[in-house]
């Protein structure tokens, strides 16, 4: 059942056509994230949800009600400003109090309200403190239980997390995720940062250019971006050129420019693939270096020499050059005792898991 | 500390600057009636003089009221002008602002002569305390407009849609939000265009009618060698009045910046 | 129109009116005048030039006109010159924490009673005024200087005091507007203190210095206080013409037209200078 029905949403400013076309639909209590370069419209999107900005045309359906014309005051959201916007002039518990001002509470109830909402996210205690004393963590905590003690149907986040430092940056994802199962309200993430979207959505949209290029899960996402744009934003993805080859035994086969022929997943492929020459996507996992005493690859084997690596601790990235090939592809390598960093000009053999191939049209 | 010229030029600056400053209550206290070297010494009489004078006092009370009817049409000009240029894009937007700023810049005499024109030769109406407002608050718009746009400039436009997202309607948002956060330019605007219509002249001079302002009630004194005393005497008591609520505007304007949670860059002006 | 520029518009136009029915129009009104012609209380509304034939044929009109323009110069020059030191030493010598109190320091003066700072400067350069006697007591003089009251030097003097703060805030801002690894990027190129002041610290200011010279040259003009005060029969400028036209003479179309000369001749001197300074505006 979805809370959310965003049917044909176009918006322009002036000549600048910002969303071009949006359709979607958002579940009740799903941790939803619109991903997407800077400039895609994943914040108009999301101001156009909170009534922020109006349409030029289509429909924001929220719980089954047409939200056209409806102010922003008076739509069962909240938001969280990317500047978290807490109102300086008030404290803490004033802040998060503050939307409670027409529910027509006592203010026994108000102020148990506010306890209940501060203790939620971690700030027990904090109530009489001066907002503009807060730290940056805690302003995002005051921000969110402002937003959260007026039960919205959705929470509308607006790149939360991008004012923090990335040890306080990943201790906020997971607590989001865990406010969200929580309180079970559907939230709804803009970010730019695909690692932040992977790891606390249920699903994904991702955004070029004022349009939906992709929703789904993360795993799907990432195993089978739908165009090379896709693959690209998520993660790291080497693109080559291949041969459609018609098997007398109704297989589909590639020649895959560099690495040879290889049997595709009818799954993997998308439709229409077969009439042209296509490019096929290999994730850097799906690559490995052949050590001495791994097991034989058999035919799924290619020489290439390593052309520059970078050392992550825990992974080696290798940028290998294959025989017969202009540019490296990247391949990504666990460090073990037993698999020791290859140095650069270092002469290796690769292999590739065929299942992971996936396959675009051009 | 290096720039030791810099800093010797500085101090003699200064001096310049308060020669005469330091003059005024010099001779406001000095016991003789020529405003010249020796002093002649101590004396509290001409002060004790201001407070026969009637002619003085009915000026004071008219440049007060005109003051403080200037600075409440000003700050309410101003509130509105630098909503509208920090928060709103709409067409014409930079030479309406221009236009609204010109007086700053605009030789005074020019304003008084062409309201004078307007009042008497095409209105026919009479000069009174009103046609030294509708003057003055032509000048002191643009300065309330200049503190008034930093007070909302400083104001991150999130925190408006909080408040409205958080239930409240686009009035009620600016009523409870924007309104106590930018108060203290509020406060620090309407005390500077207080002062500078306490002390403004040439238009006065031009548009006052059978009433006198201050300044001019002091510009007659001045043809009076025996009067100058006096007007010392005042000039040091407006000086004083004027530092004390100046104090009291720089007070407001920082907790302005503090409250906002920003940091202190200097003077208001 | 969206309802943003609407929004806008509304705003903004109770002040629009208000300059536009309190400005505009009444500048508009003094235009016309200047057109007009005016026999003892009868407005006479035939347009003419008489007027400004007048106001050039008649010496007294345009020597009083080229004074004020030379003495409104002359001001802004030694007012601007003197200024940016102070503003310098304040914005790059001065220690953060102390900068607020100098400026509050320089504008303090700024807030004595107008008419009785110009009054003091009559005292202070007066025949047997302050600086006579103190120069006369030190021995430095024998006799009273005369040069420095009732001329256009008074003039110069008391309206360069008169304007000192409007001049070093607008310059104190532009300097501190510099990035100071600006300066030492410079230094680190091999300039030394003065060639990085003109190549770097200058340029970079000059928005500020140009807003100076503006907010002193065109209200100069238009003061008749300190002519009338300290400046004798020499140093009196076209404002105090102005001001003897509308309220002594009664010829308000004369005074509108002299009026809208001085307003010409400083908008054309302030686009001139403005225009050979536009690199700096960028």
């Amino acid at each position: 059942m979805s809370i959310i029905s965003l049917q044909d949403i176009h918006k322009y400013y002036g000549d600048y056509h910002a969303l071009r076309g949006i359709n979607c639909e958002i579940g009740e209590g799903e941790f939803f994230s619109l991903l997407g370069p800077s400039g895609c419209g994943k914040t108009t999107l999301l101001r156009v949800i909170g009534g922020f900005e109006d349409v030029s045309s289509g429909a924001v359906i929220l719980g089954g009600q047409n939200m056209a014309g409806v102010p922003a005051n008076k739509r069962p959201t909240n938001m969280v400003f990317q500047s978290y916007a807490i109102f300086p002039h008030l404290s803490v518990a004033q802040n998060v109090g503050y939307g409670l001002r027409k529910a027509r509470l006592s203010k026994a109830e108000q102020d148990a309200k506010v306890t209940e909402a501060l203790e939620m996210v971690g700030l027990s205690g904090y109530g009489a403190r001066a907002a503009h004393a807060l730290s940056g963590g805690q302003r995002q905590r005051v921000a969110l239980a402002r937003a959260l003690i007026l039960k919205p149907k959705v929470l509308l986040l607006d790149e939360p997390l991008s004012a923090l430092d990335k040890k306080m940056r990943e201790q906020m994802q997971t607590e989001l995720r865990r406010l969200q199962r929580q309180v079970g309200i559907t939230f709804i993430l803009v970010t730019h940062d695909q690692e932040e979207a992977l790891i606390m959505s249920d699903r994904i949209a991702v955004m070029f250019e004022g349009e939906i290029a992709q929703v789904a899960a993360p795993q799907e996402l990432y195993r089978r971006p739908v165009n090379r744009r896709v693959g690209e934003f998520i993660g790291v993805m080497n693109f080559l050129d291949a041969r459609h080859i018609e098997g007398a035994d109704g297989k589909v086969r590639f020649d895959i420019h560099g690495l040879g022929k290889a049997v595709i997943e009818p799954a993997n492929l998308p439709q229409g693939a077969r009439a042209y020459a296509p490019v096929v996507g290999l994730r850097p996992e799906a690559l490995s270096l052949i050590y001495e005493g791994d097991a034989p690859p058999g035919k799924r084997m290619a020489e290439g020499d390593v052309a520059d690596l970078s050392y992550y601790g825990d992974m080696t990235y290798y940028e290998v050059l294959l025989d017969g090939m202009t540019d490296p592809v990247t391949i990504s390598m666990k460090n073990l005792a037993s698999r020791p960093v290859l140095e650069r000009g270092a002469r290796t053999r690769v292999t590739w898991d065929e299942g992971s191939l996936v396959v675009f049209g051009a | 500390m290096t720039g030791g010229w810099l800093r010797i030029y500085a101090i003699t600056y200064l001096v310049f600057l308060y020669l005469p400053v330091i003059l005024l209550p010099m001779f406001a206290f000095n016991d003789g009636t020529v405003i010249a070297f020796p002093l002649q010494g101590f004396t509290t009489e001409w002060f004790v003089q201001l407070a026969g004078i009637e002619a003085l006092h009915g000026a004071l009370l008219n440049s007060v009221i005109i003051a403080l009817t200037t600075a409440s049409l000003s700050v309410v000009l101003g509130i509105c002008a630098a909503r509208a240029s920090t928060r709103f894009t709409f067409p014409f937007k930079a030479p309406i602002m221009g236009a609204i700023m010109v007086p700053l810049v605009l030789p005074e005499i020019i304003v008084a002569v062409s309201l004078l024109v307007v009042v008497v030769q095409v209105l026919n109406l009479p000069l009174s305390a009103w046609t030294v407002i509708a003057g003055h608050t032509l000048i002191c718009t643009p300065f309330a407009i200049a503190i008034l746009s930093s007070a909302f400039q400083g104001l991150d436009q999130s925190l408006e849609e909080a408040a409205i997202d958080l239930g409240e309607t686009r009035w009620e948002a600016f009523k409870n939000i924007i309104l106590p956060l930018v108060a203290p330019g509020i406060v620090a605007s309407f005390l500077i265009c207080f002062t500078i219509s306490l002390d403004e002249f040439i238009i006065a001079f031009f548009l006052t009618g059978a009433e006198p302002t201050l300044p001019v009630y002091i510009w007659g004194q001045l043809r009076f060698p025996t009067k100058i005393p006096a007007v010392m005497a005042l000039g040091t008591l407006m000086l004083v009045a004027s530092l004390i609520i100046l104090s009291v505007a720089e007070f407001y304007r920082r907790r302005g910046v503090a409250r906002v949670g920003g940091k202190d860059s200097g003077g208001f002006l | 129109m969206n309802s943003e520029a609407r929004r806008g518009l509304l705003l903004i136009s109770p002040t629009a009116v208000y300059v536009l029915l309190l400005l505009a129009a009444p500048l508009a009104a003094v235009v016309a005048f200047s057109f007009w012609t005016q026999d003892f209380l009868t407005i006479d509304r035939t347009l003419t030039l008489d007027n400004y034939r007048e106001a050039f044929t008649d010496p007294i009109y345009r020597v009083l006109m080229i004074r004020s323009l030379i003495i409104s110069g002359v001001v802004t020059v030694v007012t601007v010159v003197l200024a940016f030191p102070i503003a310098y030493f304040v914005s790059f010598y001065v220690p953060p924490e102390r900068k607020a109190l100098w400026i509050f320091l320089i504008t303090i003066p700024f807030w004595t009673s107008y008419l009785l700072r110009v009054f003091l400067w009559k005292v202070i350069l007066g025949f047997n005024g302050v600086l006579n006697s103190g120069l006369l007591g030190l021995g430095v003089i024998d006799e009273p200087i005369t040069f420095i009251l009732y001329n256009a030097n008074a003039v110069v003097i008391t309206l360069a005091h008169a304007f000192a703060p409007f001049t070093i805030l607008p310059i104190y801002v532009a300097l501190e507007k510099i990035d100071r690894s600006l300066i030492e990027a410079s230094r680190d190129l091999g300039e030394n203190r003065v060639t990085t002041f003109f190549r770097v610290t200058l340029p970079l200011a000059m928005p500020g210095v140009i807003a100076a010279v503006l907010i002193v040259f065109i209200p100069t003009i238009g003061d008749y206080v300190t002519p009338r005060l300290v400046g004798g029969p020499n140093g009196l400028m076209i404002s105090n013409m102005i001001q003897t036209q509308f309220l002594k003479l009664n010829n308000a179309p004369m005074g509108a037209t002299l009026a809208v000369l001085a307003m010409c001749a400083v908008t054309a001197i302030s686009l001139i200078f403005v225009f050979f300074n536009r690199r700096y505006l960028r």
